[in-house]
């Protein structure tokens, strides 16, 4: 039964989405103008396209922000029987956390966290 | 408390009566579907007014006064006017990802949304890994974000978006980190059980004392980042970016990312009030039987809702008080600040678990 709702619940979102882009688009007025269809920049012609390189500093938070989401990722089945575990299973946890706190630490000391 | 489960199962025996039971399933979603639109769009419409109004008090102004009574339909207005505006397929965007944007935005937001127990027994998704499914579902978002900034091909919305996906992932992190903390002392990851927990042993802020109310704390900067707002609304910094990543977008498509931004508050907040609050459990002191005998007179829908607006209203409170932040310092409040105290407190409280510490 839940996964019949969530699949409910998925589809509703794209049919609401869909149904009411097609209401606008036949509630809405259309007029045409070539100046309508430039990129929303400044007052003068748009310079090259903007599908360019970017900044790398956003590339290294991304792979951080994987390395600590996918080590967070396994402590969920540890948490949610953290309580029967009792302290054994909580030493035995406080390794991988170390290692998940070295590599933070080696990232700021690398300067990965420093915004340049 | 009053189970919802009655209300459900009046209406399964109901349809079963007189249909069969693939069909009894089919109109069951459709009520579904229809309940959650319904609660997500009149959601959207008190989210919208009330934000306006007390943005509009903060800053000592009036707000919306002229639709309606102290301008109480304006946002209806706003909706219609947004549904009669022209959508604009711009020159030079990639058509195909530029109208998949706000189907992913939305579909991610609906997803959570859906996750929220109303009442005891009034969860829509209920999975019992009901948190991982949530942080799961809530990430979708983020790639709809991207892609809309991507798709536009304007330089301020390829900004918007990189800075806004650089900040939601990075305070993901940290949400991830708190929930499990919470889920250290729960000790399951569904929704259901979770407010059972505190209907019956009290609310886990007070269950979980200093490590549950520093993750509250940790959570509400956190869920403010993710939503993009209060002093962390870089990516849609008006005075630089003009409207960050959906600047290409016009009419109902715009509507979208503003619905999305609030409920994705609502949300946000619906889940501060389920795992710390208590949820739909009613507010029960130990020792005076009287009150908890009053309190639990209060429907658990009204309570979850009191909650969740509660929060909804401290968040505005915080958007509307403090000046935006810039990148490094947003990125290095999460990175050298919140993640490392949000790694210690998951530490302290599985601590406090094993030695018995908690109530």
């Amino acid at each position: 039964m839940n996964f019949t709702l969530f699949l409910t619940v998925l589809l509703t979102g794209i049919t609401f989405v869909g149904l009411v882009v097609v209401l606008a688009g036949w509630l809405a007025p259309r007029s045409f103008n070539k100046q309508k269809l430039e990129a929303y920049e400044c007052g003068i012609p748009t310079r090259g396209s903007s599908w360019a390189q970017f900044h790398v500093g956003y590339y290294l938070f991304a792979i951080l922000f994987l390395m600590f989401d996918v080590e967070t990722m396994f402590l969920f089945p540890w948490a949610t029987i953290a309580k029967s575990l009792g302290t054994g299973g909580l030493v035995a946890v406080l390794f991988f956390l170390v290692i998940l706190i070295l590599g933070l630490a080696y990232a700021w000391r690398k300067g990965a966290l420093a915004w340049k | 408390m009053f189970d919802f489960t009655k209300v459900t199962n009046w209406i399964d025996a109901l349809l079963l009566s007189f249909l069969p039971g693939w069909a009894a399933t089919l109109v069951e979603c459709v009520l579904v579907a229809l309940v959650i639109i319904t609660l997500y769009a009149v959601f959207a419409i008190i989210l919208i007014y009330m934000e306006r109004k007390i943005c509009a008090f903060f800053q000592c102004r009036l707000g919306p006064n002229r639709v309606g009574k102290w301008g109480s339909i304006q946002v209806l207005a706003d909706v219609l006017k947004m549904l009669t505006k022209e959508i604009i397929d711009m020159k030079n965007v990639d058509r195909l990802l530029h109208k998949m944007a706000p189907f992913l935005v939305i579909v991610a937001s609906m997803l959570t949304f859906a996750c929220l127990p109303w009442n005891k027994g009034a969860g829509v998704i209920d999975f019992n890994i009901g948190i991982f499914f949530f942080l799961a579902a809530g990430s979708i978002g983020v790639v709809g974000i991207l892609l809309a900034g991507w798709s536009s091909n304007n330089k301020y919305a390829l900004i918007g978006a990189m800075r806004s996906g650089a900040q939601i992932i990075s305070y993901e992190v940290s949400i991830g980190l708190v929930m499990l903390t919470m889920i250290v002392l729960t000790g399951t990851m569904s929704f259901s059980e979770i407010c059972q927990q505190q209907a019956d042993l009290g609310w886990n802020i007070f269950r979980g004392h200093i490590p549950a109310a520093l993750a509250f704390i940790v959570y509400l900067i956190a869920g403010n980042a993710e939503c993009n707002r209060g002093p962390f609304d870089m990516p849609e910094a008006e005075s630089e970016l003009t409207a960050g990543y959906h600047v290409e977008y016009s009419g109902m498509h715009f509507g979208f990312y503003y619905l999305a931004e609030y409920l994705n508050l609502f949300i946000c907040a619906g889940i501060a009030s389920t795992i710390f609050l208590g949820g739909w459990a009613p507010l029960h002191i130990w020792g005076l039987d009287g009150f908890n005998h009053v309190m639990d007179y209060i429907p658990g829908a009204v309570w979850m809702v009191g909650k969740t607006f509660f929060v909804v209203f401290l968040l505005m409170w915080i958007r509307w008080t403090f000046p935006r932040l810039r990148i490094d310092q947003l990125l290095a409040l999460e990175w050298k600040y919140l993640m490392p105290l949000s790694l210690v407190l998951l530490v302290v409280m599985a601590l406090c678990v094993s030695l018995g510490l908690t109530f």
